[in-house]
């Protein structure tokens, strides 16, 4: 077969990234711990294989997440790998038809159209060249979108684009350059040989016909070699490592393993699957603040280059936000999380002076009702769920009433999951030898916390917002809807961080009349005054606020309601709007059927007044 | 030293030619909002570890400003964390930012002796 030395850079980048690649994800494979490998071997030859690699067409080729964010930005990135992808594979079809075997060596198939002069004579010889021809000019059509973006990237749906490092800046241009390249060398070498299929043919006769083509042929083939050789050297400093890393990632997805309270094999394929496609920027709140270095795709960027510094990494809100956004499905929470305890394992506290002690309640008890600190803030909630649990005549011990530690979740959330666990070791003794089998809790920091990491077998944990549900269900609470028109905010770690969406909004409708809006659910905005940011200043806080409120305003409701004390908190202090937790809209609409002299609006009024007061 | 006739119990006893101020400038300059502080109490009103132990919040605050930092470290342990003390704050002091900068910086700063 023949050869020729312009195959060399192209061979000998190709040779390298696979060595590369091999060791590298060997190495993140090997330290995956025992459990995560034993779900390896177990799942390899089950149906979660076959899952994976049909997340892997529909996502890494084919790109359907984005699409459905935008068909523009979607159609770039399908053009790029799905095309890619396909110039190999019937590329390496057309050299084995050509050749008649199955062995030819890899640049054989790239550099086809050099060595192979005489046009094809067969009929799938000439389909498959013409197939080529229109692949290529598929894969051309995305290049052209790409050098159009990064002039204009609103037509695709983002705002924002993210910065580029060199090693990036380097893939980026080869990248952009091998197919034009590719596409060149192969019109000029069809124009000598007068060969060539349905658009190499005309337009190498073209160019034959005003340049001299014989004196430009080497130079580009020569280019294109170059052109791919870079681009494989340059893969491993740059973004474009997502693309082999995300197939190993969407397997190991498949297979079960998520990411661990500490950095390993798993959290660095999911650092380096990140393609920095900047999809994550958009729905950042902090940008509203000004804040636009801490979004996900900038850690994700300085983990990879062992350059994160605390300012950033404490600068988010772990609302959560851009994890439903982010194509690959990477965990950016818990990987933020992980680095996180990473940064803090030294300094985390013992509490010895918590004292462990039995509790002893009255056998009656139905529920224990578990305030939360942030709920001792905002004493309405107290005291509306104290009266609608006598109304509804349910028998409670209130567990933080006086003295208990906190959740331990405003601890985690800085990473110092050690010295939380002595928190939750200490509530969790309490609740366990109480008896009780339910534990109502208002503050969805601390439900998140209780559910998932309070280990209490047998006990059911419910945010009030379930909880009163239930009792209106089991008709022990009376009914009455008010005319009032309500936007409910999701409150992150109630909604995304805990996936209770409908009963506060089932609970909602029979008492109010509930806008739908834009922004809800997964896509919910953050108040701005999540405990997760500890670099975050107050009045950083406040712009993410006014620029939440402000949205929620356009739908000119009554009243905005939530289920979290903090975010009722956060917006109290703006003045916009009146705003209400569910409890506390609940026990108005009680005592309005009540028919004690309390009018809604006058109340709300007052509301005002006293806040006027306050501020 | 002048003797005006009074004792001066030694273990109570600042000295501010010895005065260590390089943790609260670190602090001071990654967290200039506790400039501002103006010793109110609300935080130590509306603590939760305070309600089980004594923990004093402002009396943190009085021993980073005088450098006794032996003491510091002892009681900086017992903060939870919990975020009321940020809430509560007419001057809207990062305070959870404070903590973690001090149980951060703190040991780099220790006196060796201790």
């Amino acid at each position: 077969m023949e050869t020729t030395p312009f195959i060399l850079p192209f061979t000998i980048g190709l040779l390298f990234i696979s060595c590369f690649l091999v060791i590298i994800i060997g190495i993140w494979i090997s330290s995956l711990s025992r459990i995560d490998k034993s779900r390896i071997i177990h799942s390899i030859l089950t149906k979660k294989s076959w899952f994976a690699i049909r997340e892997i067409v529909m996502e890494s080729l084919l790109h359907r997440k984005i699409f459905r964010k935008n068909p523009v930005l979607g159609y770039m990135h399908m053009s790029l790998a799905f095309g890619w992808f396909l110039l190999i594979v019937v590329g390496h079809i057309e050299a084995c038809n050509h050749y008649q075997t199955f062995s030819v060596p890899a640049y054989m198939a790239i550099f086809m159209r050099y060595f192979v002069t005489e046009p094809s004579t067969t009929l799938s010889g000439k389909i498959l060249s013409a197939s080529m021809d229109l692949l290529l000019l598929f894969v051309l059509s995305g290049v052209v979108l790409a050098y159009y973006k990064r002039a204009n990237s609103r037509l695709f749906g983002m705002k924002k684009t993210t910065q580029l490092k060199l090693g990036d800046r380097i893939a980026l241009i080869s990248l952009w350059l091998i197919f034009p390249l590719r596409f060149l060398a192969e019109s000029v070498s069809a124009g000598i040989h007068h060969n060539g299929s349905i658009i190499s043919h005309p337009t190498g006769e073209l160019l034959a016909s005003i340049f001299p083509v014989h004196s430009f042929e080497m130079p580009l083939w020569w280019a294109y070699s170059g052109a791919l050789g870079l681009f494989f050297f340059a893969l491993p400093v740059s973004r474009y490592m997502h693309i082999p890393v995300e197939v190993v990632l969407i397997f190991l997805r498949n297979y079960g393993i998520k990411v661990q309270k500490r950095i390993g094999g798993y959290s660095r394929i999911q650092v380096y699957s990140c393609s920095r496609c900047g999809i994550c920027l958009d729905s950042c709140q902090m940008s509203h603040a000004a804040i636009k270095d801490t979004q996900s795709v900038y850690i994700l960027k300085h983990i990879r280059n062992k350059n994160l510094t605390d300012e950033k990494l404490f600068n988010c809100l772990l609302c959560g936000r851009c994890q439903p956004d982010c194509p690959v499905g990477l965990e950016l929470n818990n990987l933020r999380i992980t680095q996180r305890i990473e940064s803090t394992k030294e300094y985390n506290s013992s509490y010895e002076y918590l004292k462990n002690g039995k509790i002893a309640v009255s056998p009656q008890t139905e529920v224990i009702y578990f305030a939360g600190c942030m709920t001792h803030l905002t004493p309405a909630i107290i005291k509306s769920v104290k009266e609608i649990f006598a109304v509804a005549g349910v028998k409670y011990w209130f567990m933080d009433e006086e003295k208990t530690a906190c959740c331990g979740r405003p601890l985690m959330q800085v990473g110092q999951y050690e010295a939380a666990k002595k928190l939750i070791e200490h509530n969790r003794m309490q609740i366990l030898s109480s008896g009780v089998k339910k534990i109502v809790v208002s503050c969805p920091i601390c439900y998140k916390v209780f559910n998932e990491d309070y280990a209490l077998p047998g006990i059911r944990v419910m945010h009030h917002s379930e909880y009163l549900l239930e009792l209106m269900a089991d008709k022990r609470l009376p009914i009455n809807k008010l005319p009032l028109r309500v936007v409910y905010h999701d409150p992150c770690e109630l909604g995304r961080g805990s996936s209770i969406y409908h009963q506060p909004r089932l609970l909602l409708d029979e008492y109010v009349e509930l806008i739908p809006i834009k922004n809800e659910k997964k896509t919910a905005l953050c108040c701005g005054g999540s405990l997760a940011n500890i670099k975050i200043q107050m009045n950083e806080r406040n712009q993410i606020r006014d620029t939440a409120l402000d949205e929620y305003l356009a739908y000119q409701p009554d009243l905005l309601a939530t289920a979290c004390p903090l975010c009722k908190k956060t917006f109290t202090k703006s003045n916009k709007l009146p705003i209400h937790d569910i409890a506390e809209i609940v026990y108005m609409a009680i005592l309005n059927k009540m028919d004690i002299e309390i009018n809604i609006s006058t109340q709300i009024e007052k509301a005002n007044a006293d806040k006027n007061l306050r501020f | 030293m002048k003797n005006f006739g009074y004792s001066i119990i030694k273990q109570r006893t600042i000295d501010y030619d010895q005065f260590d101020g390089r943790l609260l400038n670190e602090v001071l300059e990654m967290e200039p909002s506790f400039k501002v502080c103006l010793s109110c109490g609300g935080c130590t009103a509306t603590c939760s570890a305070g309600d089980l132990v004594s923990f004093n919040v402002r009396r943190m605050n009085l021993l980073l400003r005088r450098g006794e930092t032996i003491e510091l470290e002892s009681e900086i342990q017992k903060c939870m964390l919990c975020g009321k003390c940020m809430l509560v704050c007419p001057r809207g002091i990062n305070l959870r930012n404070v903590i973690m900068l001090i149980k951060k910086s703190i040991a780099k700063y220790k006196p060796i002796n201790s």
